[in-house]
């Protein structure tokens, strides 16, 4: 084991950790804060129980969220300094403003509402549970900026041996950044609604609190049909925004090798990287992914062997984690939609209830998925077609890369394992009595 | 370049203003198991850092994200040489964060000392690398003309480092030992104040010691003697040193905070000044010592992120003095009945 894969395995650690935290907040935060404003509009207990409940478990989840976070900003210079000493011009300010402008926002002021409930009024408390929300949806906005620069590097000139800026509107106003932003704001709130719809069903299928939770599973109800099908339609515009921008990508994601024009979509397929073909194809439908890439069945789709060897992504794991993640998109819509139908008969419907109290993981497991296939999909690049992951790493002994990587494994297990044992009791509790 | 020569003194300022808000909580951390004698007393100094600790550490946070956008050369080569430490340092503070949240959610005696621990150890351990660190700069850093670093943890722990340490570790406790005489009652009060008076002897040792052995370690008296006017920081410094003692012996305990704030903020700058242009000096050779003017961005990224941070450093700045001041009244028994406290 070198210090590269270290590298790359601690930083993945580190990731997919923090990212089992953020979609919560930045969804929870937003159905916090409609609750506690019901409530200080109309004054109605429930509202202020739903808002005190919810935001037991919101808050919970914002912590280990929260310190999960700092070690990423930090790790670009541990571990990847000569990366930070060649995008710092343009990636280190994107993140420096995410701290100014966004991360303190939230940080000072998730403190103001936790500590100001008798210090402000109602509808004062209620806005600050907005600017938390809000924030909390600038800070991703900034970071899925910087890591959309990552995937496709825009407003550069090569100077000086590094990337510097030369125009900072086309890297912050850039279409991958845009899409990016709504594809993973819309994961995070179908988590959080998943989340609320899945306690919600646990006391509903103990018949208890009933009128508590029903409120709050059609609250989320509509929260998470919305952003299921809204994140259908974005990732249909995001698949064909690739094909342009990363075609080594888009190709592994359909285990697609040939160029050719009406290329298919396989129902299944099982990569082989060294024989640059699929070992196991199963109904082919041909022009599907012309049709998905380029709008039109006949167009030709490159496939990977038009690239280099050596610049191909790992094909199976992108293949494999991009259509697990599309298909349980498909699900969300799906279980979202019959949800619709029976809002009104809940306690009717306990195999339904079941469903949902089950289905919590889903999205969780949707969303390593789905930055699984982007991160991976990436590579050999760090910066898509300008810096390699190979060039990028630390100067730095090996011996240090495993003590923190093992570091990073006792601590974060230990976190996540408090973590998610504090979440799990106070949900089963229930809110207090009326 | 004026560029970065200001952004050479704002990465300083970002840092000071990092010590003197996360300072006090730190300070508060490593004084819990000397000061609380019961768990309510441990919950009062839990809660008086409890609004503000989150708001105080993202100052960390852009330190060292300014670091990465202003001097992109710094911020690899710094923080990868000093692995081991920074690390550290980042561990201690993430199971210090969440003892926040997870202390009292468990109403367990086992539970709560779990926690205790964690928030004393890591409170203690960052204060402690925090000056190690700086000091190591100052004294300039083994690394070679392309950054790789030449030394393991030990060599940062040498005399002078761990008097830098020494140093930060008596700051911050004098520091959070005077906010807690604000922020309590009663017993714990008087024994936070004692504290404060008794801490201040040993950091006023600690720091006549250090402004030594910078002499005889260090090259910071360079520009001072390049530029005698200077020695006013020093000067200033001191005297902010000597009214934490003057304002904690009568009483007016704000005004000690804010004495001892100006005395962090002093110290800092006082390394900064020394340090000047460099940001990374290296020991190997001086050559390959990184500075605000071989390790810059790019001019238009410097002047981005000047206007970013006259427009929102003032803003982030009102609403935590806004924050700071809705949270000044003394935690009481109140304070802890209520179901959101820590």
């Amino acid at each position: 084991m070198d210090v590269l894969f270290l590298s790359r395995l601690q930083f993945a650690a580190a990731t997919f950790f923090h990212f089992l935290f953020v979609p919560l907040t930045l969804g929870l935060s937003i159905l916090v804060a409609i609750m506690e404003t019901k409530y200080a509009r109309t004054g109605e207990e429930i509202y202020l129980r739903m808002t005190k409940f919810w935001s037991k478990l919101f808050l919970v989840n914002f912590a280990v969220g929260i310190v999960t976070g700092i070690t990423l900003e930090f790790q670009f210079g541990t571990n990847w300094s000569r990366y930070s000493s060649f995008v710092g011009d343009i990636f280190g300010s994107l993140l420096a403003i995410e701290a100014t402008a966004a991360f303190f926002l939230e940080s000072t002021f998730i403190g103001v509402w936790v500590f100001g409930w008798k210090k402000l009024s109602a509808k004062a408390h209620a806005f600050v549970m907005w600017l938390v929300a809000f924030a909390s949806t600038l800070s991703a906005i900034w970071i899925l900026t910087a890591n959309a620069w990552m995937q496709h590097p825009v407003g550069y000139v090569l100077k000086n041996g590094r990337a510097e800026l030369e125009s900072f509107a086309d890297v912050v106003f850039q279409g991958f950044a845009v899409l990016e932003f709504i594809h993973t704001a819309s994961a995070a709130y179908i988590l959080s609604a998943f989340f609320v719809m899945g306690i919600s069903a646990y006391h509903l299928l103990k018949k208890q609190h009933v009128e508590f939770f029903s409120k709050s599973f059609r609250m989320a109800l509509v929260f998470g049909l919305i952003f299921s099908v809204l994140e259908v339609v974005e990732g249909h515009l995001h698949g064909s925004d690739l094909a342009e921008k990363q075609p080594t990508k888009l190709a592994a994601m359909e285990a697609h090798w040939q160029t050719m024009t009406y290329a298919p979509k396989y129902l299944f397929a099982w990569p082989d990287q060294q024989m640059e073909k699929n070992s196991i194809e199963i109904i082919p439908i041909p022009g599907v992914l012309s049709l998905l890439a380029k709008h039109t069945p006949s167009a030709e789709v490159k496939g990977l062997k038009d690239f280099p060897k050596e610049d191909r992504p790992p094909v199976l794991i992108t293949y494999l984690s991009f259509n697990l993640m599309v298909g349980l998109g498909f699900y969300f819509v799906l279980v979202t939609l019959i949800g619709w139908l029976k809002r009104n008969k809940l306690m009717e419907s306990p195999w339904y209830l079941k469903l949902m109290l089950y289905s919590i993981p889903l999205p969780y497991i949707a969303c390593e998925l789905g930055w699984t296939v982007a991160e991976v999909g990436r590579q050999p690049w760090i910066v898509y077609g300008l810096m390699k992951t190979a060039d990028a790493f630390s100067p730095i002994a090996t011996s240090q890369v495993l003590t923190s990587l093992v570091a990073f494994i006792l601590v974060y297990g230990l976190l996540g394992a408090v973590g998610f044992y504090l979440i799990i009791k106070n949900a089963k509790q229930g809110p207090n009595p009326a | 370049m004026i560029l970065q020569d200001i952004w050479f003194f704002l990465w300083g300022l970002l840092w000071a203003v990092y010590f003197i808000t996360d300072g006090f909580d730190l300070g508060i951390g490593c004084l819990l198991p000397v000061l609380a004698k019961t768990d309510e007393e441990k919950r009062i100094m839990f809660n008086s850092m409890g609004p503000l600790w989150d708001g105080n550490e993202v100052w960390l946070l852009t330190a060292g994200g300014v670091t990465f956008a202003a001097f992109p050369k710094v911020y690899g080569v710094m923080f990868s040489s000093l692995y081991s430490a920074l690390m550290l340092l980042l561990f201690s503070l993430i199971l210090r964060g969440v003892c926040f949240e997870f202390r009292s959610k468990v109403n367990h005696p086992g539970w709560r000392r779990l926690w205790d621990t964690c928030m004393f150890a890591g409170s203690l351990l960052p204060a402690i690398l925090l000056g190690v660190a700086f000091a190591n700069i100052f004294r300039g850093i083994p690394f070679d003309g392309n950054g790789v670093y030449q030394g393991t943890l030990i060599t940062l722990l040498n005399p002078y480092g761990l008097l830098g340490g020494l140093l930060f570790l008596m700051l911050f406790l004098v520091h959070g030992a005077i906010f807690l005489s604000i922020k309590s009652d009663g017993d714990l009060h008087t024994r936070a104040a004692r504290t404060a008076g008794i801490i201040w002897w040993l950091l006023l040792v600690v720091a006549v010691i250090f402004l030594i052995a910078s002499a005889l370690y260090t090259p910071l008296y360079k520009n001072y003697l390049a530029n005698p006017m200077l020695f006013i920081v020093i000067v200033i410094t001191v005297l902010a040193l000597l009214g934490i003692k003057v304002f904690v012996t009568k009483g007016h305990f704000w005004k000690a905070w804010f004495s001892s704030a100006l005395t962090i903020i002093g110290a800092t700058f006082y390394g900064v000044i020394g340090l000047y242009p460099n940001m990374f000096p290296s020991s190997i050779d001086p050559a390959y010592s990184l500075s605000a003017h071989n390790a810059s961005s790019s001019p238009l990224t410097l002047k981005i992120m000047l206007v970013v941070a006259v427009i929102f450093v003032p803003i982030v700045l009102s609403y935590q003095i806004w924050a700071y001041n809705l949270f000044k009244h003394k935690v009481t028994k109140d304070d802890l009945a209520y179901e959101e406290a820590y």
